[in-house]
């Protein structure tokens, strides 16, 4: 089935498909937003605990969907994946390094003996929940801002920025969408926790609070974000010669040109605004599925503007022609394809995990969870 | 075209992906084995409702989390390592290897993480079935992911169903089926999955071992010896079995692996095989020329061994590293001097693409170019050897110097090989002794022999790091077999970024690897709950 459909169609399917993953990996990071929230909410040890405990069963979901992010990345577009991991070498070893000191945090932080002792581990886990989020947004803002690399004509990059990646933060833009990750997953992880806590209500009553001044900063940024990006000049595709240009306000021409990806830009803002609101004035438990559901749609849909309509999704504002896009970038029609079929196991993926989910988060956090012996407690 | 590499940064580059993946692979076959010992131990406690075996799953199952964090911290780094370090190579073969990553990504992590999570914090949540298929689904869901990976770097050390595109300047995937069931990826999946096996018994078992002579928790210790050492038997038979076809496997494919696993240097029949030997001499494959001679302390030889193992026949001629460089007519090897000259043609061949594409796209000389890279005589003949071609020099006398260069580290080939071989033998009769006495009730008295199995836990390690260092030192300098050497693959950058992050890897790694050892060695010694306990049943 996947066999007769031309280059360009998979490529766009594979291009669908790396937004959602995308946009799943940024909702899930409502786990690193709330790792930098476990000292400043709680006022003592039990509260912690129960904080780190609710977080410390989905840690490993966003972790996997990072490591299948970038599989998948490597396996549709492999020329982003060889250009960008080894051209901003600094800015994604740093992001990996933020992961590796997670991966073991939530598990070693409690046992006796544990050589580093459980503050480093606390910490460990507040510096994956600043820099991971804070990096992914200023990576994902080069799709749009570019990046100086080459490309020669054996398909071999070169990087031309002597900083490998951290000149990246030296551009506002990207700065802008970092520190909008950094607080939206910061409202999201409060939002996961009002949901998942019960019992608790000078606790629940601080996570308004702070959700509020974390909601403000959030939105002043992604505005942004937004409107700089809206009114920028973006890099265009000559879908007939494959070449690249500056095109005035690119992006505001895509969401045009695209009503139904505005319509979910549109959507999903709002539901992210919705989420904030009833949880802040409405005393509501469930604002994590308007807002979680909203985040998916807005980064799902940045993505999709950032590489269809014939856009380079990973541009170089050193050599135009350089720039990637899901045409030049992308695996031969037989890989897409056999990678295709293989993306048919993914629904049969998302049912198990949320069957399994439900079926763990049956109990909402409390006290006597903490107590429980035959659960395993970080 | 030798000279314009920068060695430091391919050896630095190298060095980091080795500590990486030498380090992942410390936690890895932990996880790979223990996953299935849990499985059978829930299921017995599943079918006898006795409690004293659920104590006993969730002693192990403790270890198997502490262990299995770890295994992800350093599994994160391998896989964007490839992108970050190796960037020439992520685009020359990504459009192959990029795949089963991907599929791995989808088909085992997710099942692993969500069923590992049902393990450990299902117990009082979902019903006793529920949870054991969990923890069957875990065991399933690590071995799955050792299968694609394994595919990955099978097709390294063998690469088959690609097609090399002048256009896009990769190799390009054209048989899905080949890359998966080759012969290599089938040998090097069982035998690096039983290897975790094996080393998960010994673990078990060297740890059960400790409370006996403790004479602590006795009961619980002698079942877990029971399932450590029937486990660990068939998964050492098999273990040896596909040892053994891996290295018939590699005659055929990597016979300069294979030679250099011996430290065979004149090819022979009725070839001896070494079953111990001190080499004399250092840095062997730098100093090799046409009359060098393998020295040797000692070495205990068993005559012809050599041959069958590799050919099923003493008769059989095994060739050495002198004749793999310099070829030998009367056996119909190619040297290695000509290869070089065939894969030189074959990269000249593709600048002239490039340049009379963008002379006329449409002119005769592009038309005619097109047509050779799909020729098959030229691909079978000429693209084979393409990643020799970087050995080439117009002189025949530094051409010749630089085929010797395409010799793998000798010694460390050599021991790694020996030792991964010997300690299989002796595990296998650890296993058999094992069982026999537990069976009979005698093991408890034997003291010597319980710390011997003690002592053998950091042996299974490492056999099993040699096993990587047979295979992946074994093959350089070629990071793809014949098409791509290592120090073309490797990203253009500053060496003193990947100092730096070697020094960070370095640093992190063994901090938190000991920060594992103490947590587990803690909990050894506290041991399993209580069974008074209530919260236990
Ligand atoms: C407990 C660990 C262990 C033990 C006891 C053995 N092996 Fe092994 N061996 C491995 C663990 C391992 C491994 C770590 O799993 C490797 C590394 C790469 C691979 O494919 O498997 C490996 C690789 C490996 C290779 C190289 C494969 C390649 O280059 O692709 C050969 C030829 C053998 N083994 C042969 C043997 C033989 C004949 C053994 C006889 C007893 C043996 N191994 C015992
Ligand atoms: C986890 C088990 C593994 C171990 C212990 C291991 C070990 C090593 C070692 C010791 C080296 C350094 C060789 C040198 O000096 O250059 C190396 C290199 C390398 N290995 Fe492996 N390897 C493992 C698995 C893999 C797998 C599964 C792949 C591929 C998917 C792979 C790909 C590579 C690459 C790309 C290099 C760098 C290039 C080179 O130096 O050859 N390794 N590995
Ligand atoms: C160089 C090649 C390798 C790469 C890129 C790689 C990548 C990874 C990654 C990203 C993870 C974390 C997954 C998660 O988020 O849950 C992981 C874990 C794992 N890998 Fe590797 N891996 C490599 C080599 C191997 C080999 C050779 C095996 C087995 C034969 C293996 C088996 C596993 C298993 C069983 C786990 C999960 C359990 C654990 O963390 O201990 N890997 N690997």
């Amino acid at each position: 089935m996947f066999e007769t459909l031309s280059h360009l169609a998979l490529q766009q399917y594979w291009w669908l498909i790396i937004s959602a993953l995308g946009a799943a990996l940024v909702l899930l990071m409502f786990v690193q937003g709330g790792q930098t929230l476990f000292a400043t909410l709680s006022k003592n040890k039990e509260e912690r605990s129960m904080l780190i405990n609710i977080m410390g069963r989905k840690w490993e979901f966003t972790f996997t969907t990072l490591v299948v992010f970038g599989g998948a990345f490597f396996a549709s577009f492999p020329l982003f994946y060889s250009t960008s991991f080894g051209g901003a070498y600094w800015a994604w070893m740093i992001l990996l390094f933020a992961f590796i000191i997670q991966a073991v945090s939530y598990e070693y932080r409690s046992w006796p003996d544990n050589f580093l002792g459980s503050r480093t581990y606390e910490t460990f886990l507040f510096i994956n929940g600043m820099i991971g989020t804070f990096l992914v947004g200023v990576v994902v803002a080069s799709f749009f801002t570019g990046s100086s690399f080459s490309i020669n004509d054996m398909n071999q990059s070169f990087w031309q920025s002597p900083l490998r990646g951290i000149e990246l933060l030296f551009n506002l833009h990207n700065l802008s969408l970092g520190l909008a990750i950094f607080f939206l997953a910061r409202v999201l992880g409060l939002l996961y926790f009002i949901n998942s806590i019960e019992g608790e209500e000078e606790l629940s009553a601080r996570m308004r609070k702070s959700l509020l001044r974390n909601a403000v900063p959030f939105l002043v940024f992604f505005l942004v974000f937004v409107i700089w990006l809206l009114l920028r000049d973006g890099y265009a595709v000559n879908p007939e010669t494959g070449e690249i240009f500056m095109q005035a306000n690119k992006y505001f021409i895509n969401f045009i040109e695209m009503p139904v990806v505005l319509l979910l830009f549109v959507a999903g803002v709002a539901l992210v605004k919705w989420g904030i609101f009833i949880s802040t004035f409405k005393a509501a438990n469930n604002g994590i599925w308007f807002s979680g559901s909203g985040v998916f749609l807005t980064v799902f849909s940045l993505l999709l503007v950032a590489g269809f309509n014939n856009t380079a999704f990973y541009p170089s504002s050193y050599d135009l022609q350089s720039s990637i896009t899901i045409m030049n970038g992308s695996s031969s029609h037989f890989t897409l394809t056999v990678m295709s079929y293989v993306s048919l196991m993914v629904p049969f993926v998302v049912a198990y995990i949320w069957c399994t989910w439900r079926a763990i988060n049956r109990h909402k956090m409390n006290r006597k969870e903490l107590e429980s012996k035959d659960s395993h407690i970080y | 075209m030798l000279e314009n590499i920068d060695f430091a940064l391919v050896n630095w580059s190298r060095g980091q992906f080795a500590l990486t993946a030498l380090f992942h692979w410390i936690f890895v076959p932990l996880t790979l084995g223990l996953s299935y010992m849990l499985a059978f131990m829930e299921t017995m406690y599943y079918r006898t409702g006795d409690p004293e075996w659920k104590r006993i799953t969730k002693f192990w199952m403790k270890l198997f989390g502490i262990n299995f964090a770890i295994g992800i911290a350093t599994g994160i780094i391998l896989e964007f390592e490839f992108g970050t370090n190796w960037s020439n190579y992520s685009w020359f073969v990504g459009d192959i290897f990029g795949a089963p990553l991907a599929i791995e990504g989808i088909m085992a992590f997710f099942l692993e993480s969500t069923f590992i999570a049902v393990m450990f914090f299902g117990w009082d949540k979902v019903s006793k079935r529920f949870h054991l298929t969990a923890t069957w689904l875990a065991a399933v869901g690590a071995s799955l992911s050792a299968v694609w990976i394994l595919v990955a770097n099978a097709w390294m050390q063998n690469p088959v169903g690609t097609v090399f595109n002048p256009d896009t300047v990769r190799n390009e995937m054209v048989n899905f089926w080949a890359v998966l069931f080759s012969e290599t990826a089938v040998n090097k999946f069982l035998h690096t999955l039983t290897s975790g096996f094996v080393l998960s018994a010994l673990f078990v078992m060297g740890v059960s071992s400790w409370f006996l002579l403790k004479k602590r928790e006795l009961l619980f210790a002698k079942r877990s010896i029971v399932i450590a050492s029937v486990f660990g038997l068939i998964s050492s038979l098999v273990l040896i079995g596909t040892g053994d076809s891996s290295a018939k496997e590699i005659v055929k494919t990597q016979p300069m692996k294979f030679a250099a696993m011996e430290a065979l240097y004149e090819g022979q029949t009725e070839a001896p095989l070494i079953a111990w030997g001190f080499l004399k001499g250092k840095d062997l494959h730098k100093n090799m020329d046409e009359n060098s001679e393998a020295e040797f302390y000692m070495k205990i030889e068993i005559p012809a061994m050599l041959s069958i193992l590799a050919h099923m026949d003493p008769k059989a001629y095994v060739p050495g590293i002198k004749d793999l460089v310099l070829g030998n007519e009367e056996q119909g090897i190619m040297s290695y001097p000509e290869k070089i000259e065939r894969g030189y043609y074959a990269q000249q061949q593709l600048l002239a693409y490039k340049a009379a594409q963008k002379e006329d796209p449409n002119g005769a000389e592009f038309l005619a170019l097109e047509a050779q890279f799909k020729d098959p005589d030229f691909v079978e003949n000429h693209m084979r050897y393409f990643g020799y071609g970087n050995f080439y020099d117009p002189d025949p006398e530094q051409l010749k110097k630089n085929a010797f260069t395409l010799v793998p580290p000798i010694s460390l080939t050599f021991y790694a090989f020996h030792i991964m071989v010997l300690l299989g033998g002796y595990f296998l009769m650890l296993f058999a002794v094992f069982l026999f006495l537990v069976m009979r009730n005698q093991l408890h008295n034997k003291k010597w022999l319980l710390w011997a199995a003690v002592w053998t836990i950091p042996l299974a390690f490492v056999a099993s790091e040699s096993g990587w260092i047979v295979a992946e030192i074994g093959r350089q300098p070629w990071v793809i077999q014949d098409l791509m050497p290592t120090m073309t693959a490797v990203t253009h950058i500053d060496t003193t970024s990947v100092i730096m992050t070697f020094g960070l890897f370095a640093l992190v790694f063994v901090a938190l690897f000991i920060a594992e050892v103490k947590i587990m060695v803690k909990q050894i010694k506290i041991g399993p709950k209580k069974k008074e306990d209530p919260s236990n049943v």
